[in-house]
């Protein structure tokens, strides 16, 4: 397990640009033999959180009596864990992500994050590696996303055409890896497809807690040039910035972001938080940095009213989170109405200016 | 100001050991050219652009301008030829800091949340890396933002501004990143003619600060008025020198074609 961990890590920072990369992850990690201590030291301190998150909730049982939270079901315990760790970095990542025009690539991403699935499958079935498909999903992913970035560059364009070429092929690749292995049928791969909350073990749990870790520790070193690369791409070059570096970054922390949603949300839903938490607080957020913020708050709105709602329904956790997040979504839109109204009301001669 | 014929002969071979002596330029094009396919789109392109000089760059739709631009800025390498920015090869030349970059419209979605004051922060992110700003760095985007006439409009969303306000506050970006080469490609597309007037009174002043202006335009009536030098051009460079010459050439009829004027007298 520690191990796999550090696999992900290695490969991600492999990834980065040096000055990145440097800073990042691999800084104690790269003496021969010091990856084995820290990434079980890593395994060991996030195992220490998730006990502190089971006593925190058994508290919080204990004062509101909410039987979501009971100490029972502790499967709910890492579930809620999961879901409030999606909860950030996924309208995090596509804040970026919408206004780049580029909602769908965690679609594609998903999809391809699903042969992932198969990939490890069919290895534990075929010769018993006993690895999570999480962390095979990781790998696959992360390399779909570069395919589509190097689509993207040798073509000077993102289009959609290469990424539904993309998208259809890792389903493909899944559904034929899984129809040839017997095994991987067997574990039901509904799971994958559509999210389950009862499913979320120990040891996802602790992938999700690396790669929240990582997305939020890139992201907050990296803000000021993806917000540039985003915002103007070409002044961002001119700025001497590697732009092809940060797009790369970017597709790849997108993966991240899919896989580890993937638990809760499912497949066929995980890019639905990427982008409808997004829409709702462009609506009525002024700045960026507000647009973020407010972008967080609405999908852990989401996510939790989801969850709730899910459990106490008996229906399927990635749906209703959808549901409430589209829901969410309508009432931005027309508090945003009313908020351009009043602003257009407040100034009237918004267009008058001179120079000094 | 200089000429085409005063351009380094022999910077070709200099180049190649990265040490050519371009007196100083800022902008240095010796033989440049380029082709996206094998028709080249500007070719036999050589000019040098010193500091503090306020110089155009005319020509005809798809006469090779925006390549032109990207070629001396780096975003492009030439197929033949050199292309220097403040001496070093334009594509190795990274110091964003002295380059200030304002685009015809940004290329963002148009409905992003960004207010006036975080995209001229963009000025200094070359300035910070991965830090964070310091008071200096807010110091000089506020500063900016008065050159401008923007500090009323600091926390507006950009996307509510009119064109010639959004221009602005993108010049005030490469205000507060101390540009000292300012590139605008074709800035007024799309800008009401009141505010077109207050721009480049704007740019003027900017150049008399001693800020080196590098315009892209199509109006010829807004160049002939505001730059002081123009390069004409279509594929290749038909006029070279300073603004007055340039109405009275033949130039001006052999790019654009017979019949056209600045529209400027």
């Amino acid at each position: 397990m520690t191990v796999d961990i550090l696999a992900v890590l290695t490969v991600l920072a492999g990834m980065l640009p040096a000055d990145v990369a440097s800073s990042v992850v691999l800084a104690e990690a790269s003496p021969a033999a010091a990856p084995l201590a820290v990434g079980g030291a890593v395994s060991d301190a996030l195992l220490v959180v998730l006990e502190a998150w089971y006593w925190l909730l058994r508290q919080l049982y204990g004062v509101t009596g909410f039987d979501v939270i009971n100490p029972d079901y502790t499967f709910m315990y890492r579930a809620l864990l999961v879901g409030l760790c999606i909860g950030v970095i996924a309208p995090l990542i596509g804040t970026f992500l919408v206004h780049r025009q580029l909602a769908l690539i965690g679609d594609a991403l998903a999809h391809t994050a699903f042969a992932g699935v198969a990939v490890g499958l069919f290895l534990n079935g075929v010769f018993e590696f006993g690895i999570s498909p999480y962390l095979t999903a990781v790998v696959v992913a992360i390399i779909a996303a570069l395919l589509i970035e190097l689509i993207s560059e040798v073509t000077d364009a993102y289009n959609d055409v290469s990424m539904a070429i993309v998208l259809s092929t890792g389903f493909a690749l899944g559904t034929v890896l899984i129809s040839l292995n017997a095994g991987g049928l067997a574990v039901g791969i509904n799971q994958y497809l559509f999210g389950n909350l009862s499913t979320v073990s120990a040891e996802n749990a602790i992938i999700m807690l690396v790669l929240f870790g990582i997305i939020v520790g890139v992201v907050g070193l990296t803000r000021n040039q993806l917000l540039y690369v985003t915002f103007d791409e070409t002044a961002a070059e001119v700025a001497g910035l590697p732009v092809d570096w940060y797009n790369r970054l970017m597709v790849m922390l997108t993966a991240l972001v899919v896989v580890g949603a993937m638990q809760i949300m499912g497949v066929i839903l995980v890019a639905a938080m990427l982008v409808v938490p997004v829409a709702g607080a462009t609506q009525v957020s002024r700045s960026f940095s507000e647009s973020l913020l407010v972008a967080i708050v609405l999908a852990e709105l989401a996510v939790l009213l989801g969850i709730g709602l899910a459990y106490y329904g008996g229906a399927t956790a990635g749906g209703v989170i959808v549901l409430v997040a589209v829901g969410i979504y309508v009432c931005t839109v027309v508090v945003g109405k009313v908020q351009t109204a009043m602003e257009t009301e407040r100034t009237p001669d918004v267009d008058t200016i001179t120079s000094d | 100001m200089q000429s085409q014929d005063s351009t380094a002969d022999g910077a070709q071979a200099d180049d190649a050991a990265g040490t050519a002596d371009t007196g100083g330029a800022v902008v240095h094009l010796n033989d440049v050219r380029f082709g996206y396919t094998a028709t080249p789109v500007v070719e036999d392109i050589s000019f040098s652009i010193d500091a503090g000089e306020y110089v155009a760059v005319v020509g005809p739709n798809g006469s090779g301008k925006s390549t032109l631009m990207q070629l001396l800025l780096g975003l492009l390498e030439p197929d033949s030829g050199t292309a220097r920015l403040f001496g070093e090869p334009a594509t190795a030349f990274d110091d964003g800091t002295r380059i200030g970059y304002v685009a015809q419209q940004a290329s963002a979605s148009k409905d992003m949340p960004i207010t006036v004051r975080e995209v001229v922060k963009m000025g200094r992110f070359p300035h910070v890396g991965f830090g964070r700003l310091s008071e200096g760095d807010w110091r000089a985007v506020d500063q900016a933002l008065e050159t401008v006439g923007m500090t009323a409009f600091a926390d507006r969303r950009i996307t509510q501004l009119s064109g010639g306000q959004r221009q602005r506050a993108f010049i005030a970006r490469a205000l507060a990143g101390e540009a000292e080469l300012l590139v605008l490609d074709e800035p007024t597309v799309g800008v009401d003619t009141e505010s077109v007037d207050a721009f480049y009174d704007l740019l003027a002043s900017l150049n008399a600060g001693g800020i080196t202006v590098l315009l892209i335009e199509h109006d010829l009536g807004a160049v002939t008025e505001h730059a002081q030098r123009v390069i004409c051009l279509n594929r290749e460079v038909y006029f070279d020198g300073p603004t007055d010459e340039f109405t009275d050439s033949e130039a001006l009829a052999r790019a654009f074609g017979a019949g056209m004027t600045t529209g400027a007298d």
